[in-house]
C-alpha cells in the first residue's frame, strides 16, 4: 500500500532528515520526494511504500504528528487512493 | 507521482474549508426481531443493533485516519419502528428506550427510524405509535423520529397532517425544560427516501437489504472557497465550478463508503451528496449564496441561486458515485447555519422565503424555531404547504419546526452542538383551523398517473 506524507511549516534545518529518519526506522520506503519553499513556508510531499512498514497507517500518522509537534510543522499521512479518487477520473 | 497542487488542495479542503464526510449511517432491518411482547421485541432489537453496528465507530475512526478525511458522525437507521410495534400498542416506549440504549452502547450519536409511513392511510397501531412519539422523544437522547404523511403517488394524508401538528406541540411541551428540544429530532416528510443517511429523518426502508451503509458527504466551505476564487465570473462558470467541486467531494465519499461497507460486512447503499451546514464559521450554505452576489440570504435572487447550486451539486455528484441517493442537494436548516441564523436575526429571511426556497432544494422548513403559542392547526398548515410542494414537484420536502415553549418573536433558543441556535421566527397570525379540521386525503396529482 502506498501513502502520501505531507509536511508543511516554517522552514528550518533538519526537517527532511528527521522525517526521513522516522520513516526509515519504521520500515517505510520513500519512493518519490518533492520539496519546495514558498515565502518561507516549507512544503514537502513524499510518496511512500508501506509494504514492509512496522506500524499501521493510522499509527504512522500518530508518530508523524508527534514529530511534527516537536519540530513545529504540520504533518499528514494519507492513503494515496484518496487523491486518486478526488483528482483523477 | 501525484500532482503537488492536487495533494495540497485536498489538505486545504480539510484543514481550512471544513471538508468532511458528515456521516456514515448503517441501515439495519429489524423485522426479524418482531415478537408479541414489547419487552422481547425490544431485547431482540437491542441485541441485533449492538451486533451489527458493533464496529461502526472504530471503522469510521480508522478510515478517517487513513484517508485524512474526518468522519464526523456515526449513525444507525432502522426499519420504521411502527412496523415493529403492532402487537403491543400503548407500550411503544419500551422499544424506544431499548433503541436509545443500543445507540449508546455502540457509540453512535444518533439512531433514526422511530418512524411511521402513513401517506395514504393510518392503521390503529400506526396511530398509537405516532401518539407515543412525544413521550418516546422525552425519555431518549439519541433517538430520532420521522413520519411520512404524503407522496406524489398517493397524495397527502391530511388526518396525519392534523395529527402531526398536535404531536409537534406535545413534543415541545413534554421537552419544555430543554426549550422543546424533542422537536429537533422529529421530522414530517413528503416523499421520504428510504436510504437517507442524514438525521433526523433517516430510516431503513423496507425495500432495502439486511444491512446497508449509506454515506453523507458535505462541504459547504469547500464550495464557498472555490467560488471566492472566481469573483465576477458568469453564472455558467459558477455552476461549472460548483459541479467540479461536488465531484471531488463525492468521490472521496464514494471511496470511504465502499471501504466502510467492506470492513463492516454490509452492502454499499448510496452516497448522499448534500451540502449540510454546521453552525461554525466557514461551513455555511447561506454564505455560498451570498458569495454568488447577495447582500444577505433571504433577499430577492436567493431562490434562483439556490436552485442553481442544488442542481450543480447533483450534476457533479452523480458522475462521481456509482450510486447516488438519499436527499442529495443543499440543506437550509436555519439554526444549523451561521449565515441563516444571522439572516433570521436581522429579519432578512422570513418563513415565506424559506418556503419558497424549499421548492428548489432539499429538504424543507428545517430547524426553524417558532413561537410556543403557535396553534397546532397552524403548524399543520405549515406542514400541508410544505407537503404540497413536495407532492406536486416529485421531490422530498420536510418540516422540522420547534414551537419553543414560553418564548416568542424577538427571543432566541440555544440547542447546542450541531443543532445550533435560532431566533424565534414569526408565523402568520391568520388561522387555517377550518381547513385542517376537514381531515381526509388530498388526492395525488394528475402527473402521478404514469402507468
Amino acid at each position: 500500500m502506498r501513502a502520501i506524507v505531507t509536511v508543511i511549516g516554517k522552514d528550518k534545518s533538519g526537517i527532511i532528515a528527521k522525517v526521513a529518519t522516522l520513516l526509515a526506522d519504521n520500515g517505510v520506503n520513500i519512493e518519490d520526494i518533492s520539496q519546495t519553499i514558498v515565502q518561507g513556508n516549507f512544503t514537502m510531499l513524499m510518496l511512500c511504500d508501506l509494504q514492509s512498514a512496522k506500524p499501521s497507517l493510522k499509527e504512522l500518522g500518530v508518530l508523524l504528528k508527534e514529530l511534527g509537534d516537536e519540530i513545529g510543522v504540520s504533518t499528514h499521512v494519507q492513503h494515496e487512493d484518496i487523491f486518486n479518487a478526488m483528482h483523477k477520473i | 507521482m501525484l500532482n503537488r497542487n492536487e495533494i495540497l488542495e485536498t489538505i486545504d479542503m480539510v484543514e481550512k474549508e471544513h471538508f468532511d464526510v458528515r456521516t456514515i449511517t448503517m441501515g439495519i432491518n429489524l423485522l426479524s426481531c418482531v415478537r408479541d411482547s414489547a419487552e422481547e421485541t425490544a431485547r431482540l432489537c437491542y441485541d441485533k443493533i449492538c451486533k451489527k453496528a458493533e464496529n461502526i465507530v472504530k471503522v469510521a475512526q480508522d478510515l478517517g485516519a487513513e484517508y485524512g478525511i474526518p468522519i464526523i458522525n456515526k449513525r444507525v437507521s432502522i426499519t420504521p419502528a411502527s412496523l415493529l410495534t403492532s402487537s403491543f400498542c400503548g407500550k411503544e416506549v419500551v422499544l424506544a428506550k431499548a433503541l436509545d440504549r443500543a445507540a449508546k452502547t455502540v457509540g453512535v450519536d444518533f439512531l433514526g427510524g422511530y418512524s411511521a409511513l402513513v401517506q395514504k392511510g393510518m392503521t390503529s397501531f400506526e396511530r398509537s405509535f405516532i401518539e407515543s412519539i412525544p413521550e418516546a422523544l422525552s425519555v431518549t437522547e439519541r433517538m430520532c423520529s420521522s413520519v411520512n404523511v404524503g407522496t406524489s403517488k398517493s397524495g397527502i394524508n391530511m388526518d396525519a397532517v392534523k395529527l402531526m401538528g398536535e404531536i409537534i406541540k406535545k413534543t415541545a411541551d413534554i421537552t419544555k425544560e430543554n426549550d422543546g428540544l424533542g422537536c429537533a429530532k422529529l421530522v414530517v416528510f413528503c416523499n421520504a427516501v428510504e436510504d437517507n443517511p442524514f438525521m433526523a429523518g433517516a430510516f431503513h426502508g423496507i425495500g432495502e437489504g439486511e444491512t446497508v451503509i449509506n454515506v453523507g458527504v458535505s462541504g459547504p466551505g469547500v464550495v464557498h472557497h472555490a467560488l471566492k476564487s472566481i469573483k465576477g465570473a458568469t453564472l455558467d462558470e459558477v455552476a461549472e465550478t460548483i459541479k467540479k467541486t461536488a465531484f471531488k467531494i463525492t468521490r472521496a465519499g464514494q471511496l470511504i463508503a465502499k471501504e466502510a461497507s467492506k470492513r463492516l460486512g454490509a452492502e454499499f447503499g448510496i452516497v448522499d451528496l448534500s451540502l449540510a451546514p454546521t453552525p461554525v464559521m466557514g461551513d455555511s450554505v447561506a454564505h455560498i449564496l451570498e458569495e454568488v452576489g447577495l447582500d444577505s440570504v433571504g433577499g430577492h435572487g436567493t431562490t434562483a441561486i439556490l436552485a442553481m447550486l442544488n442542481d450543480a451539486v447533483k450534476k457533479g455528484g452523480v458522475m462521481a458515485s456509482g450510486s447516488v441517493g438519499g436527499l442529495s442537494g443543499a440543506f437550509i436548516p436555519v439554526s444549523e447555519d451561521i449565515g441563516m441564523i444571522n439572516a433570521a436575526k436581522s429579519g432578512a429571511i422570513s418563513l415565506a422565503k424559506l418556503e419558497a426556497m424549499t421548492s428548489v432544494c432539499s429538504v424543507g422548513i428545517d430547524m426553524v424555531a417558532i413561537p410556543g403559542d403557535t396553534p397546532a392547526t397552524t403548524i399543520s398548515g405549515m406542514i400541508a404547504d410544505e407537503m404540497a410542494i413536495g407532492m406536486i414537484n416529485n421531490k422530498t420536502t420536510a418540516v422540522r419546526v420547534i414551537p419553543v415553549p414560553n418564548k416568542g418573536v424577538g427571543e432566541s433558543v440555544e440547542f447546542g452542538g450541531l443543532l445550533g441556535n435560532a431566533p424565534i421566527m414569526e408565523v402568520s397570525p391568520y388561522s387555517c383551523a377550518e381547513f385542517i379540521n376537514r381531515g381526509g386525503r388530498m388526492p395525488a396529482p394528475i402527473h402521478s398517473n404514469k402507468n
